[in-house]
């Protein structure tokens, strides 16, 4: 007789690494506890991942919880997302990757209490995207405290005498909850306790998996899992508790099954290529790239990094807003960050504007080579932040002191009485625009006509506001002797 | 020899991925996974197969937390 043969029939999935690199040791093995129901889920997950052949566009969002490390197992695109926000993060991967597959994997702590508003408006949104929910009635990560899904007289570390529904309320039901939402397409529960739950949530992980695969929506599949840590039992005895404490309470169910409709995807909307920006925004760029770049006078003014301050009214939002937009019709790259600080009435007000010939980093100027001051607290608040030898332009008619420092390069501009006397103080900023321009060079007069025709709403303000630049760059121009 | 019962399945355990949290022995409806002796590398007291009666059912692969602890064969002949 011939010695029977037999084949793999059940190995690990595919989709996981074969050797898992988040420690040293053996690398074959996760870093869940003994029975940790985690386990049982990524191996369900993994099969269906294989099975409909998608680990290359499939993107996992894990969560901050025990399964923070899911992706040093899963063999396919991988984000951590912050506490709760997978939701939200997934919401993004698939809107720019509309042809992905995109998981979110979340325990009740990430899902049901940080993270609740993200759940319910994600699926209220009927995103794309199907969202595994581990349900241990507690948070296993941080130690067993109280989750909001922890079960009535459950004893966690934070409800030594049992969870008191009349002072934590009642556990949430969270498939419940989001089956009452217009666009779910499946929502179900299972448990993983016995060879028959598990079967049954094998099927339901599929299923709404196969959701994702045909584009039809979103899909929630809530999954009673053991943690034997926290609850401070054996992994067998945790099926036991699944079964006697947790299905009671939180019944397995389809709640909503939306799959047997007839549907027919919508051709995914592909991301708006760069150059088509300008047209899905409105925005008109007719006249936005005619103008060359203006040299600086000296090399040491390209590229500024700029803080422009004053009090609420005088306009240094739209200084900075002018200044940025002159950068950008001379084909620089810009930003402009204004700060709307409580101090916006009364005090002092600021904006940030990078100017440059380079990718811009950050919006934020925390070391500005120019600032621009309108008023004396201005000067008292952001002196000491100038880069060395930086640019400072004082409005003297509002500045009586002297900057400490002794690098700083300073213009004084008695830009409100030299707006007074045009017949509007408010145009000091205009005046500061074009002593800034004059001085340094880094922005051509003619550029700054045109920029204040884009961003001034008030039409007849326009003339008095072009008096203003040039008055205010012949007293720059003139400074440079 | 006829008489001779061939089993239908077969199970392998991965000796030093198994956390020895008894699952597989909890789900497994024919009795034939047991503790085994000693620790393994990662310091647990593993389980093994007792070598026969295994019906390839599947049960205990899908209880088994570790990715690769657990896997199942099923009999393709039998001469
Ligand atoms: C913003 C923020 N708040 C709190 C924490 C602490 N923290 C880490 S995990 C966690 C809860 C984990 O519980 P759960 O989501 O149920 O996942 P489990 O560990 O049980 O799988 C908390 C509160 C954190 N990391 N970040
Ligand atoms: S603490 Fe609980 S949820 Fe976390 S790995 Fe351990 S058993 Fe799993
Ligand atoms: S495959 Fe089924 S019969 Fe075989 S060891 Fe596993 S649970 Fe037992
Ligand atoms: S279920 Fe897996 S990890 Fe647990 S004892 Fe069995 S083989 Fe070992």
């Amino acid at each position: 007789m011939n010695s029977p043969v037999y084949e793999p029939f059940l190995q690990k999935p595919r989709s996981f690494y074969d050797t898992y690199e988040r420690k040293s040791g053996i690398k074959e093995v996760t870093h869940y506890c003994p029975g940790c129901g985690h386990g049982e889920l990524h191996k369900m997950i993994a099969e269906a991942i294989d099975e409909f052949e998608i680990a290359d566009r499939t993107v996992l969002i894990s969560p901050v919880g025990c399964s923070v490390f899911a992706y040093y197992y899963f063999d396919v695109g991988n984000v951590q997302a912050a506490h709760g926000r997978a939701p939200a993060v997934g919401t993004g991967v698939q809107r720019a990757r509309p042809h992905s597959i995109v998981m979110s994997y979340q325990g009740d702590g990430d899902l049901a209490a940080i993270g609740l508003n993200e759940i319910l408006q994600a699926a209220n949104r009927g995103e794309k995207m199907v969202v595994f929910f581990v349900n241990n009635a507690i948070y296993g990560m941080t130690g067993g405290q109280m989750a909001p899904t922890t079960l009535p007289g459950m004893t966690t570390t934070t409800s030594p005498g049992g969870r008191k529904v009349e002072d934590s309320g009642a556990p949430l039901r969270m498939a419940e909850l989001i089956s009452q939402l217009e666009a779910p397409v499946y929502v179900a529960r299972g448990a993983l306790c016995s060879a028959k739950d598990i079967s049954r949530t094998r099927r339901l992980v599929r299923k709404a998996m196969k959701v994702q695969v045909e584009g039809r929506g979103f899909a929630f599949v809530e999954v009673l899992s053991a943690c034997p840590t926290g609850w401070g039992m054996t992994p067998p005895d945790s099926y036991q508790w699944i079964h006697e404490k947790m299905k009671p309470y939180f019944p397995l169910d389809v709640f909503v099954d939306r799959t047997d409709e007839t549907f027919t995807a919508p051709a995914p909307k592909e991301p708006v290529p760069l150059e088509k920006y300008h047209e899905v925004m409105r925005i008109d760029s007719s006249d936005q790239l005619s103008f060359p770049p203006a040299q600086p006078l000296d090399p040491k003014y390209a590229n500024p990094r700029l803080k422009i301050a004053g009090f609420g009214g005088q306009g240094v939002l739209l200084l900075g807003l002018g200044l940025a937009q002159c950068g950008m019709m001379e084909g620089r790259r810009v930003s402009w960050l204004p700060s709307y600080g409580p101090e916006m009435r009364g005090g002092t007000a600021h904006c940030h504007v990078n100017i440059s010939d380079d990718e811009i980093g950050s919006p934020l100027v925390s070391q500005p080579t120019v600032l621009i001051a309108m008023n004396q607290p201005s000067l008292e608040k952001f002196e000491s932040q100038v880069a060395a030898r930086g640019l400072v332009l004082l409005n003297t008619s509002m500045i009586s002191k002297r900057p400490d420092r002794d690098d700083l390069e300073v213009l004084d501009v008695a830009a409100s009485e030299m707006a007074q006397k045009l017949g509007n103080p408010r145009a000091a900023n205009m005046i500061m625009l074009g002593a800034y321009a004059g001085y340094t060079g880094m922005i051509g007069e003619k550029t700054i006509e045109a920029a204040l025709g884009a961003i001034i709403k008030k039409r007849h303000l326009i003339e008095l506001n072009v008096k203003a630049v040039a008055e205010g760059f012949a007293l720059g121009r003139a400074a440079r002797g | 020899m006829a008489a001779e019962k061939v089993d239908r399945g077969r199970i392998e355990i991965s000796r030093d991925e198994c956390k020895g949290c008894q699952l597989c022995i909890t789900v497994c409806p024919v009795h034939v996974i047991e503790l085994d002796e000693g620790l393994n590398r990662q310091g647990y007291r593993p389980v093994r197969y007792t070598g026969a009666g295994c019906t390839g059912c599947g049960f205990c692969f899908y209880a088994c937390p570790e990715p690769g602890a657990i896997t199942v064969f099923r009999l393709a002949r039998s001469a």
